[in-house]
């Protein structure tokens, strides 16, 4: 009993060391995500055990994931009012980080809506999907607001192995199976090579934390060491985005994993890896990375438009367009940091509504064991299902970036950040690469309206679960075409914060001279 | 001016109205409901828009029925409508010829009718929009947004090799106008606005500092994507394939309006911001005009098709029209826009007219034709009067234009008028000789013996133009008196270099 007379003492700075209520609040979507996902791995066992009506009982999973991340919305509300640091500056809200929060878990909402009708159609248990899909958002939720490197490198991981588990869903199907070992086995390689560079900037620095290494980095010349780390770091992230020449692995996987999967895979990781591409590259002088971004955004929009010219397989020829977009983005980083990164965000959210609204339309037309993704079953499709069509026609349109869609402003703004920034010849060369871009999207278009169909592909309506998941997409696709006021000012504003808080309003005349 | 209190939302309505049309039609299930609905929607489209030179004020120099309200704030883009004496009379045309359009496909479209109908009027609105657009963003959008109906009317309704043609179509203009889309993005980088005024005047006033190094670059981007789509010598090769395949009311639309989106945006944009560049880059563009008249009408006259006579025609009619821009004569200039209304009438006819044989013979081979006249006479007559009005018979709407293009090129230097001239003489050559191998002589083909006459659609589809053709041959002062005041505004830079270049 004698013991308890130092409590009193010890427990204002045990108060101190503990978190507070308000980093548990800058980090609610990610709690909420987590308990639904393992609310959904719990209920799972419960429901297969009446074997009597399964779809219904996935349905019920599935619904409880959407109502998941719809919840985690809300608490994305919630934790945009108390922005700051939490949990020792390793994670901070800002507009930005709210921005990829939306973005992310939007994402992830309309990919589990279309998931229900595939789901079903291609017979997969549904109980780990929706879990993984909850918890990969998690970690990719967490990558848009770490500003710690080792915890970024976790949420990478988290959010890296439940794609990698995702990627292999259809477990019959052998392409599956390879799309998902060859995922692992490559995105392992990079997580690495990501480690490897936080390592090497703890060694030049002697910190992990974002804010810490670009104050320390400002104050003393730069070591060499540094851009040894930010040019691993560059590798890691640069795979997750499929940016040439880390992009290999893309087609082999995005054609292998489910139709839905790779509506999440080519845009929720590669919205965060960006994130974390957007905090890192005003870290550290800009000027040794430039060249690297230039040349690889040159890289992933020749090699990506140039590979999908020649695809016969739409799943392939998306992702191969991926590529290509991961190269747009780039171009958006290579310019000057204000400017760049309200265009990056803008294209990066403008591409996950058209991507994974393509994509559910794919997913929809692949039907069971998707025997239905070569072009040539895209034939005649005008006729027989002419809505969906239709609306697949305006994602790819948005794709190519035809006017009052929300790719035209994407490829708009990035193109004139680009411009301001003076590089003319990016810009010249992501121009024609837009112009090729148009004719392999098209060539869906005319494959869908043009041609007869030769072979008998069945027409089956879209469940109501999957038109809510096009109109929301499509819904965004023209919002962010006819008044992308909104969205640019809110990106521009966080941009402005971020730019500020690192110090790259000093970076950016050194850039402009290029 | 109290009397249109329409004014500031008539063009919204005119260019707008077509495409409400389209969204109705998503929801009416029978073919003849949508293809009544259509008509109904067109010619209420029409009417509307005669309310344009009703209240036009010819002594009004600048841009009439103006709407100019912010859209999107970043990038600076106005929602910036107005008219003026170029683009009102090619307005109407569209909206004339669209109803025309809807009657002439009434029977022939059979399948995915209302696909059709809902496209026709898309493509109506974009049409009407390239016209009327004053905000280099919204003229941008509604260029390009005139490439997805037309190229899917092609591909999807057209003849053999119909994906073909709409490929090629869709690729080159496609490609062309990336370049207009970046001299537009330079002009806004340098001017913070889309606004065609604005930066018109800021040009004028020399407040773009960098824009006269810019300034030849600029005027190629603009000048190759209206190039193409006119299309000029070499750019043309396109246009046969794009024509023979699509169906007769795409063609109609592509020969008549579609083309005219080239030579307006030449007389907008091109004479209107680099005004300069236009005169220093004339002599090339007047050359290759004029090889584009010869040439075209030489390869019209041997050719075996009557859709491809007719549409290397379109490439020699339009030839007048650019020499007519680059003459930069009031004469020329007035020619140039009448060329572009009476083409538009005449070829128009001729497309609708080539398509009637089509539906009977499905063939556009002039061989399997011959001694027409006997079996169709209305349809012979009318197929005259219409090769008449295009070949440039005095009174008819053919005349006044070529001969105004060629008083202006003679002005010009006489070296132009001289060989233009000739091109008149070759139209009158291939045109006429085609009718005679048409409908002249006994009937070859037993089949044609019993063809049906025009029908009532058809003719309620064919007279309309002819009558047009008559009254603009007689009465050109209503459409002149118009396009007179916006030709002398749009040559008043022109009297400044000119005065300033004998100065020096």
């Amino acid at each position: 009993m004698t013991g308890a007379a130092p409590i009193p003492h010890l427990f204002p700075a045990l108060l101190q060391v503990l978190p507070q209520s308000s980093d548990y609040i800058r980090i609610l979507p990610e709690i909420v995500l987590s308990l639904f996902g393992i609310l959904i791995m719990l209920l799972e066992p419960l429901i297969d055990e009446k074997k009597t009506d399964e779809k219904k009982n996935q349905k019920v999973l599935g619904v409880i994931a959407l109502v998941g991340a719809l919840a985690a919305l809300c608490a994305t509300w919630v934790m945009s009012q108390s922005p700051g640091l939490a949990f020792w500056q390793m994670v901070q809200i800002d507009g930005f980080s709210v921005f990829f929060h939306v973005l992310i878990i939007a994402v992830a909402a309309v990919v589990i809506l279309s998931s229900y009708e595939y789901l079903a159609v291609q017979r997969i248990r549904a109980g780990e999907y929706y879990a993984l899909i909850l918890f990969g958002t998690v970690g990719m939720a967490l990558m848009s607001s770490a500003v710690e490197l080792v915890l970024i490198f976790i949420a990478l991981e988290i959010s890296s192995i439940s794609s990698y588990v995702l990627a292999g869903f259809r477990r019959r199907d052998a392409a599956s199976t390879e799309s998902s070992l060859k995922y692992f086995l490559l995105g392992s390689f990079a997580t690495a090579f990501f480690l490897y560079g936080v390592a090497l900037m703890f060694g030049a620095t002697g910190a992990t934390n974002i804010g810490q290494i670009s104050h320390i980095l400002q104050s003393e010349p730069v070591p060499l060491l540094a851009y040894v780390a930010v040019a691993l770091m560059f590798v890691g992230l640069g795979f997750k985005v499929a940016a040439a020449p880390f992009h290999i692995w893309t087609p082999d996987v995005y054609e292998g994993a489910p139709a839905p999967i790779v509506g999440l895979m080519s845009t929720a990781p590669k919205a965060a890896a960006f994130a974390v591409l957007l905090r890192v590259v005003f870290v550290i002088d800009v000027h040794a990375l430039f060249w690297i971004i230039w040349v690889s955004a040159a890289l992933s929009m020749t090699l990506g438009n140039i590979g999908a010219l020649v695809q016969s397989n739409v799943k392939r020829l998306l992702a191969y367009s991926s590529i290509a977009h991961a190269g747009y983005l780039l171009v958006a980083f290579a310019a000057a940091p204000g400017l760049g990164t309200s265009a990056a965000m803008f294209y990066a959210a403008s591409y996950a509504a058209m991507n994974v609204g393509a994509f559910a339309v794919v997913s929809h037309f692949a039907n069971a064991g998707e025997r239905y993704v070569s072009l040539e079953d895209y034939e005649g499709l005008g006729r027989s299902s002419p809505l969906l069509a239709a609306t697949l026609t305006i994602f790819l349109l948005s794709l190519i970036g035809i006017p009052i869609t929300g790719g035209f402003f994407a490829k708009f703004y990035v193109f004139s950040a680009a411009i301001k920034a003076n590089l003319i010849w990016l810009t010249i060369i992501a121009v024609l690469n837009s112009g090729i871009g148009a004719y392999y999207y098209l060539r869906i278009i005319v494959v869908m309206y043009m041609r007869e169909a030769r072979k008998a592909v069945p027409a089956t309506p879209a469940p109501l679960s999957l038109r809510l998941a096009l109109a929301a997409c499509m819904a965004v696709t023209l919002y962010l075409g006819l008044s992308p006021n909104r969205v640019l000012q809110y990106s521009q504003g966080s941009a402005e914060q971020l730019v500020q808080r690192t110090g790259g309003e000093t970076q950016a005349p050194a850039l402009s001279q290029r | 001016m109290n009397t249109d209190n329409l004014s500031p939302i008539i063009l919204t309505l005119v260019t707008f109205a077509p495409f409400i049309g389209a969204l109705l039609l998503i929801l009416v299930p029978r073919a003849r409901d949508v293809r009544i609905l259509a008509l109904v929607f067109s010619l209420l489209t029409f009417v509307l828009s005669l309310h344009l030179p009703v209240y036009f004020h010819r002594e009004h120099t600048e841009f009439r029925f103006e709407i100019n309200r912010p859209w999107i704030s970043t990038p600076n883009i106005h929602y910036h409508m107005g008219i003026d004496g170029f683009s009102m009379w090619l307005v109407v045309l569209t909206t004339f010829l669209t109803p025309l359009c809807v009657l002439i496909s009434w029977h022939s479209v059979r399948e995915r009718v209302k696909e059709f109908f809902i496209l026709l009027l898309i493509l109506e609105t974009a049409l009407i929009g390239v016209f009327t657009s004053l905000d280099l963003f919204l003229f941008y959008f509604f260029w390009e947004a005139t490439l997805i109906p037309m190229a899917l009317l092609i591909g999807m309704f057209g003849h053999e090799r119909k994906v073909y043609a709409a490929v090629k179509f869709f690729m080159y203009t496609m490609i062309a106008s990336m370049f207009m889309l970046a001299a537009i993005l330079w002009l806004y980088a340098h001017t913070g606005t889309f606004d065609f005024v604005a930066i018109r005047d800021q040009i004028a006033r020399g407040a773009a500092p960098s824009f006269p190094a810019a300034a030849p670059w600029l005027f190629l981007g603009f000048f190759i994507a209206f190039a193409v789509k006119v299309p000029l010598f070499p750019f043309h090769t396109w246009l046969p394939d794009a024509h023979v395949e699509a169906p007769t009311a795409g063609s109609v639309l592509l020969a008549a309006v579609l083309l005219k989106m080239g030579t307006y945006g030449m007389l907008r944009f091109n004479l209107g911001l680099f005004p300069q560049q236009s005169r220093q880059n004339a002599w090339w563009i007047i050359i290759l005009a004029l090889i584009g008249i010869i040439y075209g009408a030489l390869v019209a006259m041997v050719q075996p098709n009557l859709k491809k006579l007719v549409a290397y025609s379109s490439v020699s009619h339009l030839g007048f029209v650019v020499l007519g821009i680059f003459s930069f004569t009031q004469l020329g200039l007035d020619g140039a826009m009448f060329v572009m209304l009476a083409h538009g009438i005449s070829t128009g006819a001729l497309f609708m007219l080539a398509g009637v044989l089509h539906e009977r013979r499905h063939t556009y081979e002039i061989s399997e034709f011959g001694g027409l006249a006997s079996p169709m006479p209305v349809y012979a007559a009318s197929f005259l009067f219409i090769v008449l009005a295009s070949a440039g018979l005095p009174l008819l709407n053919g005349f006044i234009g070529e001969f105004l293009v060629l008083s202006g090129s003679f002005q010009a230097k006489a070296i132009y008028g001289i060989l233009a001239a000739t091109g008149v003489i070759w139209s009158s050559i291939y045109l006429l000789w085609m009718y005679q191998r048409v409908f002249f002589g006994k009937v070859t083909h037993t089949v044609n013996s019993s063809l049906p006459d025009l029908s009532g659609f058809e003719q309620t589809a064919v007279w309309p133009c002819a009558v047009a053709a008559l009254v603009m041959g007689v009465a050109p002062i209503i459409w002149l008196a118009a396009i007179d005041p916006a030709v002398q505004a749009a040559l008043a830079p022109f009297v400044h270099i000119a005065s300033r270049m004998a100065g020096q």
